[in-house]
């Protein structure tokens, strides 16, 4: 084991491993938190802590995450490079870990200009390939990214993200085998709608021998309507929704979209279950962290391994 | 090379308003390519104000000059016999030249015309992108002749975001994915092995982390 991480544990037991997401408030409401943190507590391995998502300020990854780590609980601990330089991302780093926080998630960012600060100027000292870089020298060199040693090292378990449908599609598995590269140790994707692109990338994938160097986690998103998936489809860079997709979530009344949503996560999670590769789910339920212990319930993957 | 837009009027009024005789002085090189502040647009720029002026019932006197290089003090030096004529300047070049215009001159006050916006290279009639941040490193011989650090919208130095649809920036369909264009060409090229040489993170200090930037070239010096 490289870490302490119960993540890195649960995934090299074999088990598929679970995570979700918290994201913090956008006030001093740790309650939040902890209400959030208690909704999927049992069914997770690791609880993602959004960092400025969306680019909007809310309380720090940080400082969330360590409320959850104080419940006795997996914080994942995220970190985009859009707003730090590379001295206080290490400083985050190193005060997270001392704050009991193994496990991270390495990203560039969503541009400011898609939140409520986008007069302000996105730092991009260093790209997400570059933190993971970071924090792997960290960790296993006990170096700082300025060359300097460290005096005990944090030894984070460390996570990229991966987006399988965003172009250029040739260039995707490229890109993940860089991440794995600079020390990534698992991977979670953009939510996974289209199933069938989402295999292909699997198969380039394992065509590589990549999925016996990290562990990637299928990003699964429930969608509460079709109003929803249409958004997802139109308005967000990056995200591919299929027709059908749509088609079958305005198939149904409106009382009944919520449902049908969930009942196609659940159903991707078991065909995704069996892909040569995914070793696990990452569920961002936004704004419906209630729904999560049903989706992993009925889709096979509860109760969680005990460590 | 640099370009710059002309700033709104009503700025530049607010700025000459309590001064009556203006040096109105443009710049022959980059301000006068990008239509900005060459000696056409101090022309214009010159009957604009004089025909705000009658509206108010004032009149202004405004002595034209387009100098070949504001950024050059052989030629600021060019304004040296009106100075004493006039009771502020107002340089239609980028922020250089206004500032050499600035220092030659401590004792007439210097406002800008335009606002200097980036290097850039023209794409089309009328048309200018961005193109160099002058990070002091140029590393165009490995991404295939684009730029990532003044082309990608987080100036990402290994590879595309999640955020590109169709060739395009998650910032707006305008924009054209820098590392989307870096790959086609490195295909182009036959180089699609390089894209996964990690690129390691950038020293900041050529591209102005280290404080202003100078080049001294004893070679040249008197």
């Amino acid at each position: 084991m490289k870490t302490e991480s119960r993540l890195e544990k649960v995934l090299a037991s074999g088990a598929l491993a679970v995570t979700s997401e918290v994201g913090p408030p956008r006030g001093a409401l740790p309650e939040k938190v902890r209400q959030k943190a208690t909704l999927i507590k049992d069914h997770v391995d690791g609880i993602n802590v959004t960092d400025n998502q969306t680019a909007m300020v809310r309380m720090s990854s940080w400082a969330a995450g360590v409320i959850i780590k104080q419940m006795g609980l997996d914080p994942i601990l995220q970190m985009v490079t859009r707003d730090r330089n590379r001295l206080a991302m290490q400083s985050d780093i190193i005060g997270a870990y001392s704050m009991g926080i193994n496990t991270m998630m390495c990203l560039s960012g969503d541009h400011v200009k898609f939140g409520d600060h986008a007069n302000a100027n996105g730092v991009f000292d260093i790209d997400s390939v570059q933190l993971v870089q970071t924090v792997r020298r960290m960790r296993d060199e006990g170096k700082f990214q300025g060359g300097a040693d460290i005096d005990t090292p944090p030894k984070m378990f460390i996570g990229a993200a991966a987006n399988p449908f965003a172009d250029p599609f040739e260039l995707r598995v490229m890109r993940l085998a860089k991440k794995i590269k600079a020390g990534a140790d698992f991977i979670q994707t953009q939510c996974i709608f289209n199933l069938d692109k989402f295999e292909k990338y699997m198969e380039m994938m394992c065509d590589r021998g990549l999925d016996q160097q990290v562990h990637l986690l299928a990003g699964i998103t429930p969608m509460k309507s079709v109003g929803m998936a249409r958004y997802m489809k139109n308005k967000v860079p990056g995200m591919d929704v299929p027709d059908d997709v749509i088609k079958r979530m305005a198939g149904v009344s409106k009382e009944e979209q919520p449902e049908e949503g969930i009942r196609i996560a659940i159903e991707s999670i078991q065909r995704l279950k069996e892909v040569k590769g995914v070793h696990g789910f990452h569920i961002m339920a936004i704004e419906w962290e209630e729904k999560v212990p049903q989706i992993v319930e009925k889709a096979g993957l509860f109760p969680r391994p005990v460590l | 090379m640099i370009t710059a837009e002309q700033k709104p009027l009503k700025e530049i009024i607010e700025y000459i308003s309590p001064y009556n005789r203006i040096l109105l002085v443009g710049c022959n090189e980059c301000v006068t390519v990008c239509a900005a502040g060459g000696r056409k647009e101090v022309g214009l720029l010159a009957s604009a104000l004089h025909l705000n002026c009658l509206k108010q019932g004032k009149t202004i006197e405004i002595k034209e000059l387009t100098l070949e290089r504001q950024c050059d003090p052989e030629y600021v030096e060019e304004l040296v016999s009106e100075i004493g004529r006039v009771d502020a300047i107002v340089s239609m070049a980028c922020g250089c030249g206004v500032q050499s215009v600035a220092a030659r001159y401590k004792e007439t006050p210097v406002f800008p015309a335009v606002n200097t916006k980036f290097m850039g290279a023209s794409v089309a009639q009328g048309i200018w992108e961005e193109r160099c941040k002058g990070c002091g490193d140029c590393m165009l011989g490995i991404t295939g002749g684009i730029c990532p650090v003044a082309r990608c919208s987080k100036h990402l130095l290994n590879g595309p975001c999640g955020g590109t649809s169709y060739g395009m920036c998650e910032i707006s369909p305008d924009v054209e994915c820098a590392w989307c264009l870096i790959w086609e060409r490195l295909k182009a090229l036959g180089m699609e092995k390089r894209y996964e040489e990690i690129m390691e993170a950038k020293d900041w200090r050529p591209a102005g982390g280290g404080g202003p930037r100078k080049i001294i070239r004893e070679d040249l010096s008197l």
